[in-house]
């Protein structure tokens, strides 16, 4: 058995709730950061995100709801050597702030890693536009009634219609093996952005087994059996290949 | 009357507002009002009426923009950071004269702000908010009663003035559960349509502009209407002021501590008053006139750090007291995540009776 140790820019315990996928994917961007030898920039979102406040021994920031990718393309600006990556959730990024998403995606060069995880968790479990048809929130009692709620929405999808979106991809985290996946993945989205040519997205599926009202391991094959249906896990668009390699 | 119920105050509002004949609600959701939209979002569809969950707040006032221009009754609600991003379209709102009611159910503090039961946007709501040159009426209710009786007068001054009415409550007064009985539901078919109102039907789509068409007359109509309404819709609710030496001047959550206070105070002989401050625009001026002429002091009580309120203390002082002066003082707590204890505020008045303390104005 093999011992992690607790990347150095992580500063103290996580305050997500047991099972969370929050705090999978947090880990991991702080392992990539710590192995690519970079310094970053953490601008995360109004959200369950919020937990990451004092939580970085990097710059961190916390931005306006929904306006982290914004924020973001101001601090790139500035400090372009820095790793700048935001950290959202799906209501943050694909709702209120469809907008600052799809404007950093359409001329940025940062990284947006956005945590989907079907609903608003922060505020108590509302409706998001990822939740799955059919899906009970607080706010779509009886179930989301798609016809006149709209469909699950695919924000990595959607970017990557944009040229200056180089790399598009979603990933899960309800076993090893989509974590090690999702790990690599971000990896080249951060890859992308330090050779400067252009955005990159990753989209991770996680759970929210509190306001789910699941059990953890509920909540894993809740995703591995129902989301992934309407949110195909991989590569969406990478045009990686080719600029990492003009750039060695 | 229907019968007593207990609720929240968020609900309260909801229901409240079904009954006064809410046709069109529209929102995003933020802490501590989401039980709004979620009351709202199972009712109004079960009612035929429309509940829309907006990708923000600024989504959720144009679209109350264009269904108050149908001269249908609407609301939304937010807190905080929300009710910052739908300035734009409240002014758009008091450029049309459009009779829209909107809730801020406060939390506390800059930018995201925190959970706190707070009276941090007492200067942003008074003072209009947006950009130009309007006020909206600014109701302040201290109990889950007083905020359901206000939803429904909110609707019929919004109408009689074609004026935006704010109803801001608070963390603890949108959380608190209490008895309240609701007015008999109006259905919304049977309420008049505004003659203004663009409904798309011959018969009410009248000729009247939405906001008149002559270049000069909106101002001048627009400072009548301010003027009118300053006269007109002054409240609030007095409690031992006619023989205090000193009297305070507290609204929402806090006026109730400060109630307690007096009790105590009163007992151990000292006379203190209260007057809570039931709009807050127009700020009740008149209340003054209940207060004896050589009173020793006024004291600004209010849930934030800057004393957001005791300017207009002070100007209401000034409107007065024309020949003496009688200091000021402000309490503004500045622990943000509460409200004051009852000792907390007994020991600060009696630091204001003996002098510790300096007036502010
Ligand atoms: C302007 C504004 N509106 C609303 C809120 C309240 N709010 C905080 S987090 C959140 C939604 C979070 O959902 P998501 O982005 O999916 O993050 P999660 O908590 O699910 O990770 C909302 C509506 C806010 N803080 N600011
Ligand atoms: S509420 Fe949901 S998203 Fe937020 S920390 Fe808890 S499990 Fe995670
Ligand atoms: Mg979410």
């Amino acid at each position: 058995m093999t011992t992690r140790k607790k990347p150095e820019v992580w500063k103290k315990d996580s305050s997500f709730c047991p099972g969370c996928g929050h705090g999978i994917v947090i880990r991991l961007i702080a392992e990539l950061i710590e192995e690519m030898g970079v310094k970053s920039r953490e601008l995360h979102a109004v959200g369950c995100a919020c937990n990451l406040n004092g939580c970085w021994n990097d710059p961190q920031l916390q931005c306006p709801h929904g306006r982290a990718a914004a924020v973001a393309v101001g601090a790139k600006a500035c400090e372009p050597d820095d790793l700048v990556f935001t950290y959202q959730g799906d209501g943050d990024a694909y709702v209120i702030g469809l907008s600052e998403t799809m404007n950093a995606g359409y001329r940025g060069n940062i990284t947006s890693i956005i945590i989907n995880n079907n609903n608003f968790g922060m505020t108590g479990g509302q409706m998001s536009w990822t939740t799955l048809p059919g899906q009970t929130t607080t706010t779509s009692k009886k179930g989301r009634d798609a016809l006149k709620e709209g469909e699950p929405f695919k924000g990595p999808e959607l970017l990557s219609q944009f040229e200056n979106v180089k790399f598009a991809a979603r990933g899960a985290v309800y076993n090893p093996a989509e974590v090690n996946k999702t790990k690599a993945l971000i990896k080249k989205a951060f890859e992308l952005q330090m050779s400067g040519e252009g955005y990159g997205v990753v989209e991770v599926l996680c759970g929210c087994p509190t306001n789910w009202k699941m059990s953890p391991v509920d909540s894993n094959k809740w995703i591995e059996d129902a989301v992934t249906r309407y949110y195909g896990l991989g590569i969406i668009k990478d045009e990686t290949a080719k600029i990492l390699k003009e750039a060695i | 009357m229907s019968e007593t119920v207990l609720m929240k105050g968020n609900e309260a509002v909801a229901e409240a507002a079904l009954r006064a004949g809410l046709d069109f609600y529209a929102a995003y959701p933020i802490t501590p009002q989401t039980e709004i939209l979620e009351y709202l979002s199972k009712k109004m569809p079960e009612l035929g009426r429309v509940c829309v969950q907006a990708d923000s707040e600024i989504t959720a006032i144009n679209m109350i923009m264009g269904a108050a221009y149908t001269g249908k009754r609407v609301l939304t609600s937010s807190a905080g950071p929300g009710i910052s991003l739908k300035q734009e379209g409240l002014s758009y709102c008091a450029a049309n004269d459009l009779p829209v009611v909107y809730v801020d159910v406060q939390r506390g503090g800059n930018g995201l702000a925190n959970m706190g039961s707070c009276q941090t946007e007492y200067k942003r709501e008074v003072t209009g908010g947006g950009n130009g040159d309007y006020h909206a009426i600014i109701l302040a209710p201290a109990s889950v009663q007083e905020t359901a009786d206000m939803v429904s007068l909110a609707y019929e001054l919004a109408e009689k003035y074609r004026n935006i009415v704010g109803i801001m409550t608070e963390a603890t007064i949108g959380q608190l559960v209490e008895p309240v009985t609701f007015k008999e539901a109006v259905d919304p078919a049977s309420l008049p349509v505004p003659s203004w109102a663009k409904t798309g039907k011959m018969i009410s789509s009248s000729d009247e502009p939405i906001k008149p068409r002559i270049k000069d007359a909106k101002p001048k109509a627009d400072r009548a209407k301010y003027f009118q309404m300053k006269e007109e819709v002054q409240m609030w609710e007095s409690t031992n002021v006619d023989d205090a030496d000193y009297v305070v001047f507290a609204f929402g959550a806090p006026s109730r501590v400060v109630y307690d206070a007096l009790l105590i105070l009163r007992e151990e002989g000292q006379k203190i008053g209260m007057i809570r401050p039931q709009t807050l625009w127009p700020y009740p001026e008149k209340a003054l006139e209940e207060l004896k002429e050589d009173v020793k002091g006024l004291i600004s009580l209010e849930t934030n750090c800057t004393g957001q309120m005791l300017p207009d203390v002070a100007l209401a002082r000034d409107l007065h007291f024309k020949d003496r002066h009688v200091p000021v003082y402000s309490c503004a707590y500045i622990v943000l995540d509460r409200i004051p204890t009852v000792m907390q505020v007994v020991d600060d008045i009696k630091a204001i009776i003996s002098g510790q303390t300096e007036e502010a104005y």
